[in-house]
């Protein structure tokens, strides 16, 4: 996939995940794509409640080591 | 996007009444997050918590030695709040902000620049302005219109949902 920005929120406590990923969906157009990495175990329900409040789709999530992986399309 | 939540964003009033550390935070986090997640979202300063929301560099805001003796007794400023309990002369405070350092949490004055960034709209209380002497060039830049109370129910009922803090 081609992402047009990479944010890496590991270690950041809630709510940094999402606001930093609100900072840099901003920064895309619409339809670009956005990978968001966290280690806030919140940050699996959170995210998907931020992308059903949006309209921003979470288009794949995945976790391995600890790590969360968001993919986030910009409406 | 869904057609519902095109047509209708959702609305969210925070009533900001105390100035407690830990409450002005909490407000500070919903706030934040609720506008991260396209809610429009209203604080009203009312109270003591209109002490938070002045400017950390002014000292002893007031117009005469009442309301200057209660700005000396809560030191004004969003980066000199108080805990509501266990403060023993500012190690409360310190300490939890030694550990949102090491969680790498935000702390209130980085979560209410995000309010700001994010469009969260802050009106603050006319009565209590006045009752404690604080002029609008005592408060923060970039606040909404002093208000009343009438505006704050207009603002409390046309919300999704409303929070006293």
């Amino acid at each position: 996939m081609d992402f047009k920005l990479k944010v890496d929120a590991s270690g950041l406590s809630c709510p940094l995940p999402i606001l930093r990923a609100t900072q840099g969906i901003k920064t895309l157009q619409s339809g670009e794509l956005m990978e968001v990495v966290a280690t806030d175990p919140g940050s699996v329900k959170d995210f998907a409640a931020w992308a059903s409040s949006t309209g921003n789709a979470l288009v794949e999530q995945d976790s391995a080591n600890g790590k969360f992986r968001f993919v986030l399309r910009r409406k | 996007m869904t057609a519902e939540a095109a047509s209708k964003p959702k609305k969210l009033c925070i009533i900001a009444y105390s100035s407690d550390l830990e409450k002005t935070w909490a407000s500070l986090i919903i706030a934040s997050t609720a506008a991260a997640m396209e809610i429009e979202t209203s604080i009203f300063v009312t109270f003591w918590a209109l002490q938070a929301f002045v400017k950390d560099s002014k000292r002893l805001p007031g117009q005469n030695w009442m309301q200057k003796m209660l700005s000396f007794m809560q030191r004004p400023g969003i980066s000199h709040r108080k805990t509501s309990k266990m403060n023993f002369m500012g190690m409360g405070p310190w300490m939890m902000f030694q550990l949102a350092d090491k969680y790498k949490a935000s702390k209130p004055k980085e979560l209410l620049a995000m309010c700001q960034e994010l469009g969260v709209k802050i009106y603050p209380c006319q009565m209590t302005s006045d009752l404690f002497g604080i002029r609008r060039e005592d408060l923060i830049d970039g606040l909404e219109e002093t208000v009343g109370a009438a505006t704050m129910l207009e603002l409390a009922t046309a919300a999704d949902s409303t929070m006293f803090i």
